[in-house]
């Protein structure tokens, strides 16, 4: 029983009918209806600040011909409103003609469970949560000046219908628990911010305390800025220490290798495939099918299920990450990574969990062989220019490395790096390869989809940093 | 057509009587339509189209002191009522904060000036494509330029503020937009750079081919970049970056960073933070400007306000909320800032750029590298090194750092002011910051 058609006019033979008549001198496209509900609590500056939930409801009609897309969405499911998109959709490629493909793999594989985590926990038991947050946080050392802590929740369930009336549908629930705390001492002020998510219940995350074991680490964070010396200016070694870190790899490697940024010949790597873009022994995959992460789904929002992308394969660029409409154009495959915000926006090749396996070093040898460099723990966002190559991001927990030993900790600085040689500048792979805790976020276009990352400990050779001590 | 004023107040009266009837004691709602259209093209084709129709409705129920907040695309009637029911609910579980009100009445904005913020044109797709052909077609006239992607967006807005003391309003807001995107390419590298022009009133867009003709120009000035050393020197801030730095300013004086105690600049009214040739000006009533409003987004009304006097700080950007946590009167800027500039300084563009006889001319950064609570910035950037007034060549892979607390107090800005954006900046010089390159 689809939850889509009992709410209008609107029947499923109805869609059907409006789907198939639209797009059967198309060569893709379908209607994608989505409902969600979402929730977020927060806490700050010692009181519950906010509590919002909110629930959208609406459809987005694609029409695929040739390199053209038509996109239409509206927020209102109704016979009316559909027939308005058809019509938008068909002016729009009056001209041009094309073969409907109706192949889309199958698999039984589900990556999470159909569970909405909003309900499961009441409203009263969060804000105990966060009111605990606060509490231990600001008993916890009278450096303490500000905490801030959150419940995001979301259960997003979608249907696509393809011409000929096929329907995949989904139900994806996604939650995140974010703990940010602001520390002053001797004039100086600091924050430190750590979060657990994914696609589970809020009590998997936070059972047996663990909402102390987050709170514990945003204020480790803080403490150590507090600490923090102006970090080095210049080319040096850098080591980056496993987990969230792999956000260089999402940025420096994974937007390049999107299909659509390769089709259009404006990445940096489009015309390297085959050819060695990495250091050997540096395998890299973006991986849609492992169990309730963040950047998990059981099927993209084309209705392909996800799988094992391999990108990079000891040094040597294998795949890129595609969706259906710039697959077709490159010849090849969808790797079941067509992703969008929501209804409103189109499809486009995204990456979902992006992660370099381990080697067998260890974290220690690399530090060891470092005369002057930094050691890189933790860091905020990201960015990358696709076209140059060029990317950046910023520490937000790093230390100085001299003779090998690691110093003191230095203040958040950018590190700027080229994506196409990064790669060739890895000299050691760690054996430690660590997912993140769940909270990446990625934007691309302007929409934002969860993301997860994992490498282990790495050495690069040469990257800048960017401090303020020359 | 986008909903009309009668629409969307019947549907704001039902939400706020509806709010009422099941106990709430003061609500607040805001209903809104928008719908757009956007023509994508690239390489002299047409790539997309896409147009969106979207209503929105988001409410805040108050019992007492205690509120909560809830949002919906869906506008049944049914499910308004299933909504508000939920939210009223979750009022009465959330705990009371004394700040919790709607805005003071007597500072509820009361009569509504036209700012000709609607221009009713409609720009037909045929015409939208038409505007993108020429366009690109300028764009691509250099052999260098490998790639150009651009777009043209119709938006046509309408929404209606009302909450339980009686204020009621709205009005239609329009936008257009063109924006250009090209990659050029040698036997060295390849770049990408941009143009765009975004007005209220379609006549005001820049001409197709003149957006063509700079993006491209300015993208194969980019090409085959050099890194250079690390060192201290000074950096001269393209208006496109300099206007950024406005907006990090805007962030770090909101009224909630200030009461929080997360701002650089908490504290700081009545002292300096900027050189005392400068200042900061927002001032919502510009007539067609993007970033006009008659009220904030609590209806409180909004008058120009100087930031910043000769470099001091006089005013903070305060909400209703946080106004009363820090006692000040929210003086309409709950939503942030409207139309915000720096006034133009007194020296040239061409006088800045010769002022020393090397400096670093930033055109674009990349990263989140500001920080709020410290004043730490820290960015990657693309440009050009300038000797003697003169572009000597591109250069790329640096990153540029310094303090914000410094940087303010150093910063000359040439004459070369003009409104554009909702955030205005002319260039700027900052002397004495650090690059980090080889």
């Amino acid at each position: 029983m689809s939850i889509f058609f009992n709410k209008s006019d609107l029947t499923r033979q109805d869609a059907d009918k409006i789907v198939s008549d639209t797009l059967h001198n198309c060569d893709d496209g379908e209607l994608y209806l989505e409902e969600s509900k979402s929730e977020s609590i927060l806490l700050d500056d010692n009181k519950i600040k906010s509590s919002n939930y909110s629930s959208d409801l609406g459809f987005g009609f694609r029409a695929i011909s040739n390199e053209v897309v038509a996109y239409s969405y509206s927020n209102e499911i109704s016979k009316d409103s559909l027939k308005n998109s058809s019509e938008n959709l068909k002016s729009t490629l009056k001209s041009i003609k094309g073969t409907y493909n109706h192949e889309i793999p199958k698999s039984n594989k589900k990556f999470y469970e159909d569970i909405n985590p909003i309900e499961q926990k009441s409203l009263d038991s969060k804000l105990e949560v966060l009111n605990k947050v606060n509490d231990f946080l600001r008993k916890k050392d009278g450096s303490v000046k500000q905490v801030t802590a959150s419940f995001a929740g979301e259960q997003k369930s979608i249907e696509i219908i393809r011409s000929g009336g096929e329907a995949l549908t989904d139900v994806r629930p996604l939650i995140r628990f974010n703990v940010s705390v602001m520390l002053e001492k001797n004039g100086r002020k600091e924050t430190g911010v750590y979060g657990i998510g994914g696609r589970q219940s809020y009590d998997d995350y936070l059972k047996n305390d663990n909402w102390k074991n987050v709170c514990e680490e945003a204020f480790r964070i803080a403490s150590v800025n507090l600490e923090s010396k102006p970090a080095p200016a210049g080319e040096m070694k850098v080591v980056l220490g496993p987990g969230w870190p792999a956000i260089l790899i999402h940025e420096a490697i994974g937007h390049g290798l999107e299909g659509d940024f390769n089709r259009k010949k404006t990445s940096a790597f489009h015309d390297l495939m085959g050819e060695k873009v990495a250091s050997e022994g540096v395998t890299i995959v973006d991986d849609g099918t492992i169990d309730n992460r963040r950047g998990s789904l059981t099927i993209d929002d084309e209705g392909t299920p996800t799988e094992r992308t391999v990108l990079i394969e000891n040094g040597i660029l294998k795949n890129f990450m595609q969706d259906r409409h710039n697959a077709r154009l490159m010849n090849t495959r969808s790797t079941g990574s067509g992703r969008r915000e929501n209804y409103r926006h189109i499809v486009l090749p995204r990456m979902r969990n992006t992660m370099m396996l381990s080697g067998n070093q260890t974290q220690d040898e690399m530090i060891k062989s470092v005369d002057k460099g930094i050691f890189a723990v933790s860091f905020g966002g990201g960015q990358v220019d696709i076209t140059s190559g060029k990317f950046v991001f910023n520490c937000t927990e790093a230390y100085e490395i001299n003779n090998g030993k690691i110093g003191s900790p230095i203040k958040g600085a950018t590190l700027i790096g080229d994506g196409p040689s990064i790669l060739k500048e890895v000299s050691m792979v760690g054996n430690d390869m660590m997912l993140d805790p769940g909270i990446g976020t990625c934007g691309k276009a302007g929409q934002g989809v969860p993301v997860g990352v994992a490498q282990p400990s790495i050495l690069i050779d040469k990257m800048t940093v960017g401090g303020t001590k020359l | 057509m986008v909903k009309d004023q009668e629409f969307l107040k019947s549907k704001a009266l039902y939400c706020l009587d509806l709010a009422k009837k099941m106990g709430a004691t003061d609500a607040s709602v805001t209903v809104g339509h928008s719908i757009s259209e956007t023509v994508n093209f690239r390489n002299k084709s047409l790539e997309a189209s896409d147009r969106s129709d979207g209503l929105a409705l988001s409410i805040e129920t108050y019992l007492g002191k205690r509120r909560s907040s809830i949002s919906s695309s869906n506008l049944l009637d049914e499910n308004i009522k299933t909504l508000i029911e939920k939210c009223f609910e979750t009022t009465k579980i959330t705990p009371e904060d004394e700040f919790n009100s709607l805005p003071d009445k007597n500072l509820l904005a009361k009569q509504i000036s036209s700012l000709n913020l609607y221009d009713e044109t409609r720009f037909e797709n045929d015409k939208k494509i038409k505007y993108l052909k020429d366009l690109e077609e300028s764009a691509s006239s250099d052999k260098q330029i490998i790639n150009t992607e651009s777009s043209f967006t119709e938006n046509k807005s309408n929404f209606i503020l009302a909450n339980s003391d009686g204020f009621c309003d709205g009005y239609k807001t329009s936008s257009f937009a063109a924006s250009c995107v090209t990659v050029a390419k040698d036997e060295n590298s390849m770049e990408r750079d941009y143009e765009f022009s975004s007005k209220r009133h379609l006549s005001d867009i820049k001409q197709a081919t003149d957006l063509g003709n700079k993006a491209a120009k300015q993208t194969i000035r980019k090409l085959s970049p050099k890194k250079i050393g690390s060192e201290k020197i000074s950096i001269i801030f393209d208006k496109r970056i300099s206007k950024g730095m406005l907006s990090t300013f805007a962030s770090a004086i909101s009224a909630s960073a200030i009461a929080r105690g997360t701002s650089f600049l908490k504290d700081k009214i009545d002292q300096q933070v900027f050189a005392n040739s400068i200042n900061v000006i927002d001032k919502p009533d510009i007539i067609k400007g993007m970033g006009s409003q008659n009220f904030d987004s609590e209806g409180v009304n909004s008058n120009t306000l100087r930031l910043i006097e000769n470099g001091i700080l006089k005013n903070y950007l305060v909400d209703t909320y946080n106004g009363k946590k820090l006692n000040l009167k929210s003086n309409g800027r709950s939503g942030g800032t409207t139309n915000l500039y720096f006034e133009k300084g007194n020296i040239s563009y061409e006088d800045l750029i010769k002022k020393n006889s090397r400096s670093l001319y930033i055109t674009e950064t990349i990263g989140h590298g500001s920080n709020l609570v410290t004043g730490d910035y820290s960015v990657g950037a693309t440009g050009f090194l300038v000797e003697d007034g003169e572009f000597k060549y591109p250069v790329n892979e640096i990153t540029i750092a310094g303090n914000f607390k410094d940087m303010f107090k150093n910063i000359i800005l040439a004459n070369d002011l003009e409104f554009e954006y909702s955030v205005n900046s002319p260039t700027m010089m900052i002397e004495g910051m650090t690059v980090a390159g080889k």
